[in-house]
């Protein structure tokens, strides 16, 4: 995990700064358009904040409740505590039932797992369904959004895939790229013998999943084959139907600009008698691999995320590096923190500080996650736990020594804004820096006038 | 212990609570189940048929206003004429009585299959804040006719129409009870924004929402 490193790469990618254009327009300014059809939308933002806390405050409760609920209905419920566990659940239902092929609807809880490969290496198919992740899947790349997936790849990109992997003409208009994914994905929809979906709440008081689509991939993973499993965190548990209620006036806002999205599904249990359609076995796997980490504490906040990534659309370094600068499957402010507390701090050095902490995400955030606040603690931790470079500490030593000498303090920034002084050029700008390449390397350095702030203040009082 | 022992004890831990749940902590849930308060809703106007129909218009949904059940047979031909499409549908059993020989629809009271192209269904009940179908499924209400063909009519009640979704909720409570298996909300026709954020109608489901208001 080298943020920095990959960051500048992406800085430097013409295409991927064409494609990141787009979200901007229709995400950012989408959401302020929805937002003003709701004349009391700081009330509901409270409310959909509380409904989180309330859920994350009693979650062991809650969860119990939306086993028990669930298992009334028929469905099986599994827990996992590692993404390990969750691979081999799936693969165990998957050979119970004797399935070869398996349909998904986007989920990131199982891109954190590789179920993908796991299924693929235990020898079944397994068949994206959603537009943006079957081509991911096709060109074998991650995904760089978690609502977005292919938000980094342009129109021309598409084309030469399709063409490629379906050895087909090259078309070039996007409602027709749909119609050949569509034509392409429907006998899968229909051979299939398992569904996986993710889903973006559970509700603890009937034992039902939902899930939010736009495409209809979504119902059709939880509708036609013989085996569904949804799977999805422990986090996303909420007590009641009018909960939800509230939570789905922000979630389509904030993920897509849109009021409401195509497709709400909530699904209880399999088929019930008389029923033409729907699966006859229905498995949900509670997720822990990590999340209880963050429980019970400053970083609990942190798990109200309803996933729908208005952090990242709003985040101003996001939107110059995309999401693949970010190393794992969570990119943006809240990958920032997911990342380093999922994966281990050491493992995602430079995520804490891959952020401006200008405080965008947190003005954009549905439930006001304090998002600048809690990277500011991740900081903390780097330090206390030693994962500071050594030369930064060792500045910031030097700087902390001196601050605490003023009448050192005050040479030494006299003699500096000097020095600096002269090295400018007749424009004013110092073209490099020693030991500051980092600001002089890519654009100039204005010179100081020759003064220091205090000595300036001191002869205007005098 | 089993994972699901080892998870619900750790959250216990990390929150400083004791291992065994306290009676207290239950009954703040079961009360909580018990009146399932509504959040804040916003404002919506007066009229509910009026801000559905703007709202479902703005969906790319499409809305034909009939007087009474038995206009229903000539209001899907003349709509199927209208784009050019073939006269042959599913429907729900709810509708495999009325007349559609003598509109010269052929009609098939089944579930849809994979190549049918269009559906006809009736609707649970309809939300006037967002312009949204709800579907319940069930043996006389498959969800797969609104999902499968490439136009789905739905047939719709004026009277069925609620304010907002915590409506409907209370609406299926009264009349249901429990959930169905499936409980799908519509809002206009499928489509995807994927490629280069370009809003694209026809992903998976119908490409047309086409609702016959009675």
């Amino acid at each position: 995990m080298h943020f920095k490193a990959r960051a500048g790469a992406k800085l430097a990618d013409v295409r991927l700064q064409t494609a990141l254009k787009k979200l901007q327009g229709n995400f950012v300014k989408g959401r302020a358009d929805r937002i003003a059809e709701l004349d009391n939308f700081p009330d509901i933002r409270d409310a959909a904040a509380a409904i989180r806390d309330r859920a994350l405050e009693n979650l062991d409760v809650w969860l119990d409740t939306f086993e028990r609920n669930a298992t009334a209905r028929g469905t099986v419920v599994h827990w996992a505590e590692t993404h390990e566990d969750v691979n081999r659940i799936v693969r165990e239902i998957a050979a119970r039932h004797g399935v070869r092929k398996v349909i998904k609807s986007k989920s990131m809880v199982t891109e954190e797992c590789g179920l993908n490969d796991a299924l693929e290496s235990a020898g079944l198919e397994v068949v994206e369904t959603d537009l943006g992740e079957y081509i991911l899947q096709l060109a074998k790349e991650p995904p760089s959004h978690i609502v977005a997936p292919v938000v980094h790849k342009t129109r021309d990109e598409v084309s030469d895939l399709f063409a490629e992997k379906h050895n087909a003409p090259r078309l070039t208009d996007i409602p027709a790229l749909c119609r050949e994914a569509r034509e392409k994905l429907r006998p899968h929809f229909l051979t299939a013998e398992m569904g996986v979906s993710g889903a973006n709440f559970l509700i603890a008081e009937t034992g039902s999943t939902l899930i939010v689509t736009n495409e209809g991939n979504g119902r059709m993973v939880t509708t036609l084959p013989k085996v569904h499993v949804a799977i999805t965190g422990i986090e996303k548990v909420v007590p009641t139907l009018e909960d939800v209620s509230t939570l789905l006036r922000l979630l389509p806002r904030h993920g897509t600009g849109q009021s409401i999205t195509n497709y709400i599904s909530v699904t209880t249990g399999p088929k019930r008698e008389g029923d033409s359609d729907g699966p006859e076995h229905f498995h949900v796997i509670l997720v822990d691999a990590g999340r209880t980490q963050l429980i019970g504490g400053e970083m609990q906040q942190m798990l109200r995320c309803i996933r729908c990534g208005a952090c990242m659309n709003h985040c101003p370094v996001y939107q110059s590096v995309g999401g693949h600068a970010y190393g794992w499957v969570y990119p943006g402010p809240m990958g920032s923190i997911l990342t380093p507390t999922y994966i281990g701090l050491e493992n995602a050095r430079d995520l804490p500080n891959a952020a401006t902490l200008c405080g965008q995400c947190e003005v954009a955030c549905p439930v006001k996650i304090p998002l600048p606040e809690l990277l500011r603690k991740l900081r903390e931790r780097q330090f206390e736990q030693g994962l500071k470079p050594w030369h930064e500490v060792a500045a910031l030593r030097l700087w902390g020594w001196l601050a605490q000498r003023p009448a050192l303090y005050g040479l030494a920034t006299r003699i500096k804004v000097r020095a600096l002084k002269a090295m400018a050029n007749p424009q004013g700008m110092i073209r490099s820096l020693p030991f500051g390449g980092g600001w002089t390397d890519r654009r100039d350095f204005p010179a100081p006038e020759g003064k220091t702030f205090r000595e300036l203040y001191g002869k205007s009082k005098a | 212990m089993s994972a699901r022992a080892n998870i619900l004890s750790r959250i216990r831990t990390r929150q400083g609570k004791a291992v065994t749940v306290r009676a207290a902590e239950r009954e703040g849930v079961a009360q909580y189940l018990a009146e399932h308060p509504q959040g804040p809703r916003p404002q919506t106007g007066d009229d509910a048929l009026a801000r559905f129909r703007e709202r479902a218009l703005g969906l790319a949904t499409t809305i034909d206003e009939l007087r009474s059940p038995e206009e229903l047979p000539a209001a899907v031909a003349r709509y199927l004429r209208g784009l050019g499409l073939a006269p042959v549908a599913v429907c729900w059993p709810e509708f495999a009585a009325l007349d559609w020989q003598g509109q010269g629809v052929s009609m098939d009271s089944r579930a849809a299959r994979g190549d049918d192209l269009i559906g006809i269904t009736g609707a649970f009940c309809a939300i006037a804040e967002t312009g949204t179908l709800m579907m319940c499924s069930g043996p006389d209400t498959p969800p797969a006719a609104s999902l499968l063909p490439e136009t789905h009519i739905a047939v719709l009640r004026r009277e069925r129409i609620v304010v907002g979704m915590e409506d409907a909720w209370a609406l299926l409570r009264g009349e249901h009870g429990v959930l169905p298996r499936a409980v799908n909300f519509i809002s206009g026709p499928s489509r995807t924004a994927d490629i280069e954020q370009t809003v694209t109608l026809g992903a998976h489901g119908p490409y047309r929402v086409h609702i016959l208001l009675v």
